[in-house]
C-alpha cells in the first residue's frame, strides 16, 4: 500500500515537471514568436531616433507618422494597388478554379482524370523556373507594367482546382440528381445548390487567394518594373532600402500592410485553418 | 487609372460573353443528337475551359517556351542560337556554384531543424490537459500571417547593427558572467557566417508554426485508443513518438517536407530584403536571386536564366523523389 503511494506521488511530481517544461518551452516560443509583433507595432508610434537608441515602449508619434507616409511617397496608391489586384484575383480565381474543379470531379471521364493528373504534375513546378519564360509570355501580351500582370497569372491555379476538387468529393449527388429532374440547367444547378452550400470551403480559399496576392512580391517585382504603378511590398521594399530610412515609418508601413491578414486571421480563424489544412486530408 | 480598370473590366466581360456564347450554341447544337452520357461529358468540358486556357497561357505555353529558351544565348534582347553555349557557361560559372551552395545550405539546415521543431510543438500542444492550448498555438502560428516583405524588412531592422537584439545581447554580455560566455553582439546582416544564420532564423521563425498547424491536425485524427494500447503495453514517451506518432504522421510529414523543399529552393523575398544593401551578399545569394540579377540586374541573359531555372527544378524533383523513397522505407 505504501509503496503504491510512493509510486503514485513519483509519476505525479514526473507529470507536474513534465507540465512545467512544457509551459516554459511554449512560453518562450511564444514570446520569440509574438515579440517581433508587439516591437513593430510599438516601434509604428516611434520616431526614427527614439527606435535606434533601443525604446521599445509605444510612444506618441504615430499622427506624424502616419502624414510622412501618406504625404510623402506614394503608398496610399500602391495600397490601392495592392488591394485592386488582390480582390479581382480572388473573385476571378475562385469562380474559374471552383468551376473547374466542379467540372473535374462531377463530369469525370477517363480523358478528364488523365489530364487532372497532369495539371497535378505541373504543381511540382517551382515558380522560379517559370518566371522567366511567364514574363516572355507577359510581354508578347503587352501586359508588361500593368497591374493586370500580376492578377492573369494567379486566376487559374492548380492548387485551388485541387483545393476545390478535394471539397466536391463529398458533396451529396443526390442533391444534384434531383436538381437535374427538376429540369435546372448545370450553371444553375451550381450557381443556385452547390455554391451555397461550399460556402466555408470558398471563404478559406478566399483567404488563401488574397494574401497570396496581398503578400507577392518577387512576380510584381518582375513585371511592374517602371515605378508609376507598384504594390504594397514592393513599396515597402523600396522604403526600407532608402539611404536615410525613417524607422517609425517604416515599421508603420508593415503595420499597415500586415494588419488585413492579422484581421482576416482573427475573425475567420476557423477557415484560415481549413484552408491550409483542408487539402491534405 | 479607372479607365484603365473600366477597359480591363469590358475585355473580360465580352471575353466571358464570347466563351459563353460560343460554347453554349456547341452545347445546344450537340444536345439534341447525342446520348445523356456524352452530354455530360461535354457539359463538363465547359465547366473547365475557362480554367484550362489561363493553364495554357500562363502555365503551358511558357513551360513549352522555356525549352526553346535554354538554346539562346542572348545580350538584352539579341539572342542567337547555340544549343548548348548555356550549359558550358554553367559549367564554369563560379556565381551560379555559389548560388547552388547557398540554396543548398538553406536547405540542409533550415528544413529539418524547423519539421523538428514543429513537430516537438505539435506533440506538445496536442497534451489536452495542457491549459491555454488555443493562445499558445495562436502565438506560435501568427508569424505566418505575415508577408514575407513585411517581416523580412523586420527583421532587417531588428537586427542592424544597433538594433533591438544587439542592443539586448550587448545588455547580456555587459556582466562578469555575459563576458565570460564570451556573449557580444554579431554583425547579423554583414558577416558572412551570421548573415545566413540570420536567413534561417528569419525562415524559421515565419515557417515553423505555419508547419505545426499540419501537424496538430494531423494528430488530432489518430486514434486514441492506440496511444493507450501503447500505454498499458509499458512503452515509454520516446518509444511512443518513435513508434506511433512519426509513422503515422508520415504522409503529412513527407507533405511538409517536400513543400519546404520547394519553397527553400526558390528561396528570394528574405535574402533579397533582408541582406541586400549590407554589403557583400556573396554567402546568402540563392538561385532565384541569381536568376533575377542574370534577367534584370546585369546585361539580360534570358537563355542563360532559363537554364538556372532548370536547375532548380531538376533539384526540387530529385530531392521529391528521394523524399518519397525515403518515407516508403521501414
Amino acid at each position: 500500500m505504501v509503496t503504491m503511494v510512493k509510486k503514485i506521488k513519483q509519476i505525479n511530481i514526473r507529470k507536474v515537471t513534465k507540465m512545467i517544461f512544457s509551459y516554459i518551452i511554449l512560453g518562450i516560443v511564444s514570446f520569440i514568436c509574438v515579440f517581433p509583433f508587439y516591437w513593430m507595432f510599438a516601434g509604428s508610434t516611434q520616431t526614427s531616433n527614439a527606435i535606434i537608441s533601443g525604446n521599445i515602449s509605444v510612444g506618441s508619434n504615430i499622427i506624424e507618422n502616419l502624414k510622412t507616409l501618406f504625404q510623402q511617397s506614394d503608398y496610399l496608391r500602391a495600397f490601392g494597388n495592392s488591394a485592386f489586384a488582390a480582390i479581382l484575383t480572388t473573385v476571378l480565381a475562385l469562380t474559374i478554379s471552383s468551376l473547374a474543379a466542379y467540372g473535374f470531379e462531377i463530369f469525370s471521364s477517363k480523358f478528364k482524370n488523365k489530364l487532372y493528373n497532369v495539371l497535378l504534375l505541373t504543381m511540382m513546378i517551382p515558380f522560379a523556373a517559370l518566371m522567366i519564360p511567364l514574363y516572355k509570355v507577359i510581354i508578347a501580351l503587352d501586359l508588361n507594367n500593368k497591374l493586370i500582370s500580376v492578377v492573369l497569372p494567379s486566376v487559374a491555379t492548380v492548387f485551388l482546382i485541387f483545393f476545390f476538387k478535394q471539397s466536391f468529393i463529398k458533396f451529396p449527388r443526390e442533391l444534384i440528381q434531383s436538381a437535374r429532374v427538376d429540369g435546372a440547367n448545370e450553371f444553375r444547378i451550381f450557381r443556385s445548390i452547390v455554391f451555397p452550400v461550399m460556402k466555408p470551403t470558398y471563404a478559406a480559399a478566399a483567404i488563401l487567394t488574397f494574401t497570396a496576392s496581398w503578400n507577392n512580391f518577387l512576380w510584381p517585382l518582375i513585371t511592374l518594373s517602371s515605378n508609376d504603378i507598384q504594390t504594397l511590398p514592393l513599396k515597402i521594399s523600396t522604403l526600407s532600402s532608402s539611404y536615410t530610412p525613417d524607422y517609425g515609418v517604416i515599421l508603420l508601413s508593415i503595420v499597415v500592410a500586415t494588419l488585413p491578414s492579422i484581421v482576416v486571421f482573427f475573425s475567420l480563424q476557423k477557415h484560415f485553418v481549413a484552408g491550409l489544412t483542408g487539402a491534405i486530408k | 487609372m479607372q479607365s484603365l480598370i473600366k477597359k480591363i473590366l469590358l475585355t473580360i466581360k465580352s471575353l466571358v460573353v464570347k466563351i459563353y456564347m460560343k460554347t453554349r450554341a456547341i452545347i445546344k447544337n450537340l444536345l439534341g443528337k447525342i446520348s445523356e452520357k456524352r452530354r455530360a461529358i461535354i457539359i463538363g468540358w465547359a465547366f473547365i475551359i475557362p480554367a484550362l486556357i489561363f493553364i495554357t497561357v500562363f502555365i503551358f505555353i511558357p513551360m513549352i517556351y522555356s525549352v526553346f529558351l535554354v538554346t539562346q544565348s542572348c545580350r538584352g534582347i539579341v539572342c542567337e542560337t547555340d544549343f548548348f553555349g548555356n550549359i558550358d557557361k554553367l559549367m564554369g560559372d563560379p556565381q551560379f556554384k555559389q548560388a547552388f551552395k547557398n540554396t543548398f545550405i538553406f536547405f540542409i539546415v533550415q528544413v529539418p531543424i524547423m519539421l523538428t521543431l514543429a513537430l516537438v510543438f505539435a506533440v506538445i500542444l496536442n497534451n489536452p490537459k495542457l491549459k491555454f492550448r488555443g493562445v499558445f498555438r495562436t502565438a506560435i502560428f501568427l508569424p505566418a500571417v505575415t508577408s514575407l516583405v513585411a517581416y523580412s524588412v523586420l527583421f532587417k531592422m531588428m537586427l542592424a547593427p544597433d538594433g533591438i537584439v544587439n542592443t539586448t545581447i550587448e545588455f547580456l554580455g555587459n556582466n562578469p558572467i555575459g563576458e565570460f560566455l564570451g556573449i557580444k553582439p554579431v554583425g547579423w546582416l554583414t558577416d558572412p557566417f551570421w548573415q545566413r544564420a540570420t536567413i534561417v532564423i528569419a525562415l524559421l521563425w515565419r515557417w515553423t508554426g505555419y508547419n505545426m498547424i499540419f501537424y496538430l491536425s494531423g494528430l488530432q485524427s489518430i486514434d486514441k485508443k492506440v496511444y493507450e494500447a501503447a500505454e498499458i503495453d509499458g512503452a515509454n514517451k520516446l518509444q511512443i513518438f518513435f513508434k506511433i506518432t512519426v509513422p503515422q504522421l508520415k504522409p503529412i510529414i513527407l507533405f511538409t517536407a517536400v513543400m519546404s523543399t520547394i519553397g527553400t529552393l526558390q528561396l528570394f523575398d528574405e535574402p533579397f530584403n533582408i541582406i541586400a544593401g549590407s554589403g557583400t551578399t556573396v554567402s546568402t545569394m540563392t538561385l532565384s536571386q541569381y536568376i533575377y540579377n542574370v534577367s534584370f540586374v546585369n546585361i539580360p541573359n534570358f537563355g542563360y536564366a532559363a537554364v538556372v531555372a532548370y536547375v532548380i527544378m531538376i533539384t526540387a524533383a530529385i530531392l521529391t523523389v528521394i523524399q518519397f523513397r525515403l518515407s516508403r522505407e521501414d
